[in-house]
């Protein structure tokens, strides 16, 4: 059973991979963040003191951008219908691809936020407090999606109704974490305990109660 | 034609393997499909099942893997649980463009935890294709990389969706010899299609429902 859970694993991430998604995700934060100074205008302390929340919003927009790529593409070349068959329940299946999802896009994602952090002002010393908040938010991120993803699987053309479905879900993360990194930067690279408590508490409740929900919403799309 | 071949060796199904199914009805989009189809079928025996176009085909393959609910009815099988016992070729091929046809053999093979050593290419007749991307495959040679997963992973239930679909003449030699295999060694074999199948004793005509369960 572990295997085949590798197996799903792997294929999603050399998926993504070769069809350039990691790549389009990448660019996409960094040009969001690029342009942030045209629009803000480039005073340097405007930008640190909004830089927190500009690069976690930005995170999220990118991540609900690749959500669309979850179930989408095995719901419709059949594959999902073979995922059904297979001898590890769907609930596995569902965290198995939220794994490969976290290791093909967010890490890529969080491999570019400390050098788009660095186009905002960002100062090194915060990097790191900036870094564990998003890593303490990500399995929340990723699972409420797979959520959003298969809820909106029946419905063509679903990707912007995942993000109106999954963005609700995303807030007290945003808040948490875009909270926890601002105090991180005013106080020069301190990690904020209590921030990050709360959001490994969001993470790891979804983690419980995500893939039941999604692989229901799996089991419902097929039908 | 292709000669006789072994595909896969003997598994040992269980000989007295019975799937049943009693009054069973189905309803898409809000109108009846089909309703009432009793039908018993044993191991070693393969059924076609014919009907025009919106008979219920399909839908009737997809509650067999418990892909679809049966509106009404069951259906039952003696050993075990259809879905983890059959294979399901469906009208989508479920294969993935931007994988080779290795990656995609071996990716098979773990999904269905099964060695990948037993399969040769040249017996899909898809010889030195190896390296090549599944998307830039015909669409006969797609449906004969999906057979793969019939000789990978040895399942006793082989529900197939017009497996002569895009298939030539070998294709359709290579379908019939596996089938005709597979029967052999107990499995059983339920065929959806338009054409007459070769490999099957048994036939289920949806388009009238009276003759179900017909030898």
């Amino acid at each position: 059973m572990m295997s085949i859970f590798i197996a799903l694993c792997r294929q999603h991430v050399l998926l993504a991979w070769r069809s350039g998604h990691t790549t389009l995700i990448v660019s996409f934060l960094f040009i969001a963040v690029l342009l942030m100074p045209f629009g803000l205008g480039p005073e340097l302390a405007l930008l640190r003191k909004l830089a927190p929340g500009l690069l976690w919003v930005v995170l999220l927009m990118s991540l609900l951008l690749s959500l669309d790529r979850m179930f989408q593409a095995d719901f419709e070349d059949g594959t999902m219908d073979q995922l059904v068959l297979l001898p590890i329940s769907l609930e596995m299946v569902v965290l198995a691809k939220s794994l490969g999802h976290f290791i093909a896009l967010f890490i890529p994602l969080l491999v570019a936020v400390p050098v788009a952090g660095l186009l905002l002002n960002i100062e090194a010393a915060a990097l790191p407090a900036l870094l564990a908040s998003m890593l303490a938010g990500a399995p929340a991120l990723t699972l409420l999606g797979a959520i959003g993803a298969a809820l909106a699987l029946s419905v063509r053309r679903s990707s912007m109704l995942t993000v109106l479905l999954v963005m609700p879900f995303y807030v007290p993360v945003l808040i948490f974490g875009a909270s926890s990194t601002s105090r991180a930067i005013s106080s020069g690279g301190q990690v904020d305990g209590a921030s990050l408590a709360i959001l490994a508490l969001i993470s790891l409740a979804t983690l419980f109660m995500a893939p039941l929900a999604a692989a229901a919403a799996l089991r419902v799309a097929i039908r | 034609m292709v000669q006789q071949q072994i595909f896969f060796p003997s598994i040992g199904y269980a000989d007295d393997q019975q799937l049943t199914l009693s009054a069973l009805g189905c309803m898409r989009g809000g109108r009846p499909v089909f309703a009432g189809l009793d039908l018993k079928l044993e191991a070693g025996q393969g059924l076609a099942i014919y009907g025009a176009n919106g008979t219920g085909k399909t839908s009737l393959l997809r509650i067999l893997a418990g892909l679809l609910m049966p509106q009404a009815g069951s259906l039952a099988l003696t050993h075990g649980s259809v879905a983890l016992q059959c294979h399901y070729l469906g009208h989508a091929d479920g294969l993935k463009a931007n994988l080779t046809v290795a990656e995609t053999l071996q990716f098979t093979a773990a999904f269905f935890a099964a060695p990948t050593s037993s399969l040769q290419l040249d017996e899909l007749g898809l010889a030195g294709r190896e390296g090549q991307m599944v998307g830039d495959l015909s669409a006969g040679q797609k449906r004969r990389l999906m057979l793969a997963r019939l000789i990978l992973a040895p399942r006793q239930i082989w529900l197939l969706d017009e497996p002569l679909t895009a298939l030539d003449t070998q294709g359709r030699a290579l379908i019939d010899a596996l089938a005709r295999q597979h029967l052999s060694q107990g499995g059983m074999v339920i065929a959806a299609s338009h054409e007459p199948l070769g490999f099957t004793d048994r036939s289920l005509d949806l388009s009238s429902p009276s003759d179900a369960g017909g030898a």
